[in-house]
Order: structure tokens, then sequence, then C-alpha cells
């Protein structure tokens, strides 16, 4: 039938549209970072993922996105409770100041730290003189990955607390568990999958922080440069098979942050 | 529950979150210290850092905000980040929606992994992202076009980071469209496309408008994708977060603060009208 034809032309076009788009701007530079990192064979893609600056850069991007990993979660969850099961005054503003890392600019964020823990601020030069480096150092790295994540784990906990009601909780209580035994026996199982997708998003933003980062951390090599600002300094200073290689690892990460949280709530996507 | 009503319940479609009140009111000492110190960690991380951005900014008074925002510099960054936003918002809009539509309407192979490929601008790192886009649209591109240092391949990084926005936030709610409507409004006489404008675009409206000002708020904060293409050049490619930056390592930090503001504003009215389309949205239904 011409009408019949006519549909499936127009659908036809709409596909190539689309797929011709999302090609254009994700696939091919995907595939081509690809390319790129094993154009000169895999022993050079090796060298460059072993070379010390790069192997110091990873362990510095570990240990700054576990510290934040971990105070967002403690944060998130205990956010998350405050929000969904408790009154108190003020509710809605703490509910709206929560997402506003959202809505700030990366290297805005790296400008207010500097701002209150910088060296030339009195906040600054009190935690130096207790021999503690805020900024240009890993306090400082740690609590801008903080910044930019803050909101992730309390924004996938919260609704299911919201859904699952409190009444599990409120005859465990009346059958005389403690508040600890209700929270890990009750609470906890029940908000696990919304937790680990709260996380692993936290832990994919904070290893891949870059712009709060490259501004508080000085981007000292063997220091203070993570994986991130370590693809850029190679890049700029002409080694790309290292900015590629280093980013390549980057992005099989995010690759695997994808497939975890596709698996952990694989509803949600289909 | 039984297994029928855990098998419905895992069928449908994630109910929207809904209110629910605390039965018993708790203002315990618990919630008392629980409060203090989630505060104080959003107070020392968050809200003080911000506050003294603005305070740096009007250090000298509003005509001193007023003359560092509207140095030539800042202003040329000021006004390719808003333009660039709100061109980029605009091509998300069409073509967020376009993919959304294939992705729920159409089947082809491939497309559980096109699926799962959309959301990787989000996991991505910033920077990855501009290594990338660099190698396919820079000066060595294997396709023949070269962007680098232009505003057309700062447009190309804004676009890559925005990708998922609109597909995201109308996805769900076609896949929730009755499509009897559609089927009633074709039988009817309707055309193709008399139907997708009066019937499915009214409904998609509020999903594509949030969608696209979400694209807007992440394009005019993006720093990591655009820091490589755009080549830092002042007055042509430098967009604002990169202006901050490099008024940050220039030790200008009133500069930098004053664009920030700016930068946050504009985040606030995002956010602000998002929460209105978001009633609107609930009111339509």
């Amino acid at each position: 039938m011409a009408d019949n034809s006519t549909t499936t032309a127009s659908r036809l076009g709409l596909r190539i549209v689309a797929l011709a788009y999302v090609g254009m701007i994700l696939l091919l530079p995907v595939g081509l970072l690809f390319w790129r990192t094993f154009e000169n064979g895999v022993g050079e893609v090796w060298d460059q993922l072993t070379n010390p600056a790069a192997v110091h850069a990873f362990r510095v991007t570990l240990i700054v996105a576990f510290w934040a990993v971990l105070g967002n979660t403690v944060f998130g969850l205990g956010a998350a409770l405050l929000l969904v099961r408790h009154r108190f005054p003020g509710k809605r503003v703490f509910n709206a100041l929560i997402d506003l890392p959202f809505a700030v600019s990366p290297v805005v964020v790296g400008l207010a730290l500097i701002l209150v823990y910088g060296p030339n601020t009195s906040t600054g030069s009190w935690f130096a003189d207790r021999g503690i480096d805020v900024i240009f150092s890993l306090p400082g790295m740690v609590i801008a990955t903080i910044f930019v994540s803050l909101p992730l784990v309390v924004r996938e906990v919260v609704p299911v607390l919201e859904e699952i009601g409190d009444e599990q909780e409120q005859a465990a209580w009346t059958l005389g568990a403690s508040k600890r035994q209700t929270f890990l026996r009750v609470t906890l199982p029940a908000i696990r999958w919304a937790l680990a997708y709260g996380v692993v998003l936290t832990l994919a933003r904070a290893l891949g922080e870059f712009g709060a980062v490259a501004v508080v951390s000085g981007n000292v090599v063997n220091k203070t440069q993570t994986a991130p600002l370590y693809v850029r300094n190679a890049y700029l200073n002409f080694n790309q098979q290292g900015a590629y290689t280093v980013a390549f690892a980057l992005a099989m990460i995010a690759i695997l942050a994808l497939v975890i949280l596709n698996l952990v709530r694989p509803k949600e996507h289909t | 529950m039984t297994t029928g009503e855990i098998q419905a319940r895992e069928l449908h479609p994630p109910i929207p979150p809904r209110r629910v009140q605390p039965s018993r009111l708790r203002v315990d000492r618990g919630t008392g210290i629980g409060l203090g110190l989630a505060t104080m960690y959003l107070s020392v991380i968050v809200l003080i850092p911000l506050a003294a951005v603005v305070f740096r900014a009007f250090d000298d008074g509003i005509t001193g905000f007023w003359d560092t925002i509207t140095t030539p510099e800042a202003w040329a960054a000021l006004k390719l980040t808003i333009l660039s936003g709100l061109g980029v918002a605009a091509v998300n809009a069409v073509f967020g929606t376009l993919v959304a539509w294939v992705l729920v309407r159409d089947r082809f192979p491939g497309k559980r992994l096109l699926e799962t490929f959309i959301d990787l601008p989000f996991a991505l790192p910033t920077i990855v992202a501009g290594l990338i886009l660099l190698a396919l649209y820079g000066t060595q591109s294997p396709i023949g076009i070269d962007l680098a240092f232009k505003v057309s391949g700062v447009f190309m990084a804004l676009l890559f980071v925005t990708l998922p926005f609109v597909v995201r936030t109308v996805q769900p709610v076609l896949l929730e469209l009755d499509q009897e409507m559609e089927e009633a409004a074709v039988s009817l006489g309707a055309s193709r496309f008399t139907t997708f404008r009066r019937i499915v675009f009214p409904n998609l409206l509020p999903a594509i408008s949030a969608g696209t000002a979400l694209a807007f708020a992440r394009a005019i904060s993006e720093f990591g994708a655009t820091v490589l293409i755009s080549g830092n050049l002042p007055l042509k490619t430098q967009v604002a977060a990169v202006y901050i930056f490099g008024q940050i390592e220039s030790d200008r930090p009133a500069g930098a603060a004053a664009v920030s503001v700016v930068l946050l504003l504009l985040s606030l009215v995002v956010i602000v009208s998002l929460d209105v389309l978001q009633r609107w949205g609930r009111r339509r239904g």
C-alpha cells in the first residue's frame, strides 16, 4: 500500500538521521579513541600505562575517589534518611541546597574552594599552621571531588526510601529491634540497589573529574596529578600516545560503570 | 505481597516518587545531631565556598562587578557561552527528541547497544571527551574536518556532553504515551505530521523543555570538553569557564569571581524555571 510504504520510508529516514547524528557526535569520536590508542601496537600502550607518572596519576585518582565516595555515601545515606523519615524546619531549603552542586561549573567549584581554603586566606593559613595544606594538595582535591558528586547518592536513595514507606521499620521497632538493628536489617537491605547505583555514579564522576581538580590541585607531576589531568598534560606536551592511552583507560572505566549501572537497574532503561 | 503483585510491580514502569508522610513526628535528639552534621558537611564543602565567590565578586561594589564583567575579554566569553549554550540547547531539543523517538518507536539491530551508549557522555570524563573530539575534528582529523580553535569546535564538544539530556527526559514520556490516540487520529484522516504536531508533540513538550533546560545549564558550565578544542583564544573561542580558569591561573580572582557569579545566576534561573516546568508537566498529567 502506498500509505504503508511512505510510513516505512519516513521511519527509515528518521532512523538514518538519528543514527547519523549520534554517529558523528558520539560513536565516531569514541571509536577513533580506540584506533588512536592501538595504532602503534599493544606494546606502546603497555609502555604508556606503566610509565611511572601515569601509574602515580592513577594512584592519586583512586585515593581521591575513595575518600570522595566514602564521604558522599555516608552523607547521602544520612541526608536521605533525614529528608524522608524525619521532620524538621527548613526541610525544603535543605532539599534544594543538596542539588546546588549540579548547577555549578567545575571551574567555579575550584575557585570557590581556593577563595576559602587557599594559602592566602585565614582558613588556609590556620590549616597551614597545623601542617595541613588544603589547596594544591590532596585534601583540596578530595573536597572538590566531593562537591561535584555530592547529590548523586542522595538523589538515588530518596525515591526508594519514599516508595518503601516505613511500615516495616515500624514493625521491627515495635517488635523490639534497636534503631541500629532496624537500619541494618530492614532499611539497608531495602535500599541496597539504589545505594549501589548512587555509589557507582559517584565513583564514575569522582574518577573522571577534571575542571574542579585542575584548579585546586596545582597539577604537580608525581604529586597531585590525577589521571584526567595527566591526559591534558600529555596532550599539551605532544605525548599523544600517552594522552590517548590514559584516556582509553578512563573510557573503559566509564563504559564498565555504564554496564554495571544497567545491570543494577535493568528495568528502568528498557 | 503475592507473586502476581510482585510481577505486576516489575512489569510496570517505576512509579513516580510520591511523598510519604512519616506517620510519627520525630524531632528527637538523633534528628538534631544528624541534621547538624549534614548541614555542617554541606556548609564547609558547598555553601561557604560559594558565598565566598559572591562576596569576592562584589568586593568593589556593583560598579566594580559590572566593570569586571564588561571588560572586552570577559564580555566576549560570556556572550559566546550564552549564545553557544542556546544554540546547543536548540539542536538538542530537535535531535534529542528525534533520537528518543527512534529508540522508542523503531526497531533495528544494535538498538540495545545504542541505548546503553547514549549515556556515555555522562560517564566519560570530560577531558576524554575533549581529547576524542579533537582527535576527530582537530588538525589531524581523519575525515578532513578541522574545527580546532574554532567556535564550531566548541559547539561540537558541547553537543557531545549534552547529548543524553533531552533523549533521557523524552524517552520515558514517549514510552508511556498511549499509541491509541495516534491511531485514532490517523484513522480519522490526520496525516502523520499532523498527528505528531497535534497529539504527540504537546504531550512531549514539558519533557523536551526540561531536557533542553538541563542541556543549556550543562553547556554554559562546561570546561573539560572545551578546553582543548577551543585553543583558548580570548575574544574568539574562549568560553566563560575557560576564561575563569585563565583568570585563576594568572592570579586574578576578582575577574574569575565576577564571571562565576554570572554563570551561577544563569544556572539559578534554569533551576527555577525547571521547577516551574515540572509543576506544569505534572498538571498536564
